[in-house]
């Protein structure tokens, strides 16, 4: 029995993190997803979401805006729209984002439903960045 | 004969046009190096991107998704990925060539292009070719925006039924020194074959097979055109420090052409001074 995984979070932009964890709870469709070794393979979507995992004892968080996941041998390997870090989240930015989609989402008489639908994942996005940032 | 002012202007002017391209080469080299950096970045996404949608293809009959049926190709929409700016050799023409070509060949199909650069929809927007009119051409926003604006409305004009496919011009990287211009299709999406010894994992899958399908077949024609556009923009910095590069040595050599001339002048100049000078104390003489 492997008693590690190992974890791989690539974007299009970059390779974020890779790293041997202990275990780790990824937004999944149905809910959070949690994963330890030995774990099936799976090939998954991710939601908007914290990936959170534990190296040796220390937690750690991730934000993810949606994405990929696949489960193989012990390998997880996440395909991320974006992915950053806590301390790389740019508030300032995540607030203005808020600020922006939620004057869309008021105004919803005037806007078209894909305007609504981008608003609401935008809203989604910066209310997890601000979360994460706190 | 120029006379020697003359030449002293040219040299002058020569020798500035070349601090000039000497400059644009080192930036060009700077800015090749960071497209280099941020396409081989892009590469470990989409090479499990295609591996997931290898696999999870050769599970489904192609009818299973809209976006891998093949029609008969009546209307095609062609993205044309070009530079903003000129002074990069032959890259502009090459590719804009290539896409003549590719629309000339199609005979009687409708071609309908999109732009990425400038260039690209100069040339057809002066001949009158038929073209998607939405939003700017030029790179005005960050790769990834460029490229999942461009493959939302490719997709959405197929899914309407407004084309039965979709390809991508652009110019492949291969070096600094080489790229070569190519035409890929990117709609229907035709997912990477498995071979026939690697077997299929038994995966889990989450929700549904057909879910992760329509979820991952838009997401991959962006990335293609997002790794397209990388190429692209690598090669335009690569392009343009050759351009800089050869204009910078065809000064060196016009400088040292001109000195040469210059200083003919000038010995002719003295001899003919001298003459003057010998032929008057003669005559007084």
């Amino acid at each position: 029995m492997a008693d590690s995984i190992s974890l791989r979070v690539v974007t299009p932009v970059r390779l974020v993190l890779e790293e041997q964890v202990d275990e780790l709870t990824a937004p999944g469709p149905l809910g959070q997803l949690g994963i330890l070794p030995d774990h099936a393979a799976l090939m998954t979507t991710l939601d908007i979401g914290q990936l959170s995992y534990k190296t040796s004892g220390a937690n750690s968080v991730i934000t993810l805006t949606g994405g990929y996941a696949e489960v193989l041998d012990n390998v997880v390997t996440v395909l991320a729209d974006a992915a950053e870090f806590p301390n790389e989240i740019d508030t300032a930015r995540a607030e203005n984002a808020r600020a922006r989609a939620e004057r869309t989402l008021e105004d919803r008489d005037n806007a078209d439903d894909q305007a609504l639908v981008a608003a609401e994942a935008a809203l989604k996005r910066a209310l997890l960045r601000l979360e994460t940032a706190e | 004969m120029p006379s020697l002012k003359d030449i002293r202007k040219r040299i002058s002017s020569v020798r500035n046009t070349q601090q000039i391209t000497k400059a644009m080469k080192a930036v060009a080299a700077a800015k090749l190096r960071r497209a280099h950096d941020a396409a081989v970045e892009a590469r470990p996404y989409a090479e499990k991107m295609r591996e997931l949608l290898s696999n999870l293809s050769a599970r489904v009959s192609e009818e299973s998704h809209p976006l891998l049926i093949e029609r008969e190709e009546k209307r095609v929409d062609v993205l044309l990925v070009t530079a903003d700016r000129g002074l990069c050799g032959a890259y502009n023409s090459n590719v804009i060539r290539l896409a003549d070509n590719f629309r000339v060949d199609r005979g009687e199909q409708e071609v309908t292009f999109r732009f990425v650069g400038r260039k690209g929809s100069e040339y057809f927007r002066r001949r009158g070719v038929a073209a998607m009119d939405d939003g700017p051409v030029t790179w005005h926003a960050s790769p990834d925006e460029l490229a999942s604006v461009a493959a939302g409305r490719l997709i959405g004009r197929f899914l309407n039924g407004e084309s039965d496919a979709a390809y991508i011009v652009y110019s492949q990287f291969r070096s600094a020194l080489s790229q070569v211009p190519a035409a890929a299709r990117i709609i229907p999406v035709a997912p990477p074959q498995v071979d026939e010894e690697q077997h299929l994992t038994e995966y889990l899958l989450e929700p549904s097979i057909g879910d992760l399908l329509s979820n991952l077949l838009p997401k991959n024609v962006e990335v293609q055109v997002y790794q397209a556009l990388l190429e692209a923009t690598a090669g335009e910095h690569g392009a343009r420090m050759t351009a800089m590069e050869s204009a910078t040595n065809n000064a060196s050599d016009l400088i040292s052409a001109l000195t040469l001339q210059m200083n003919r002048a000038r010995q002719a100049a003295i001899t003919k001074e001298l003459l003057e000078v010998v032929s008057t104390a003669e005559a007084l003489g």
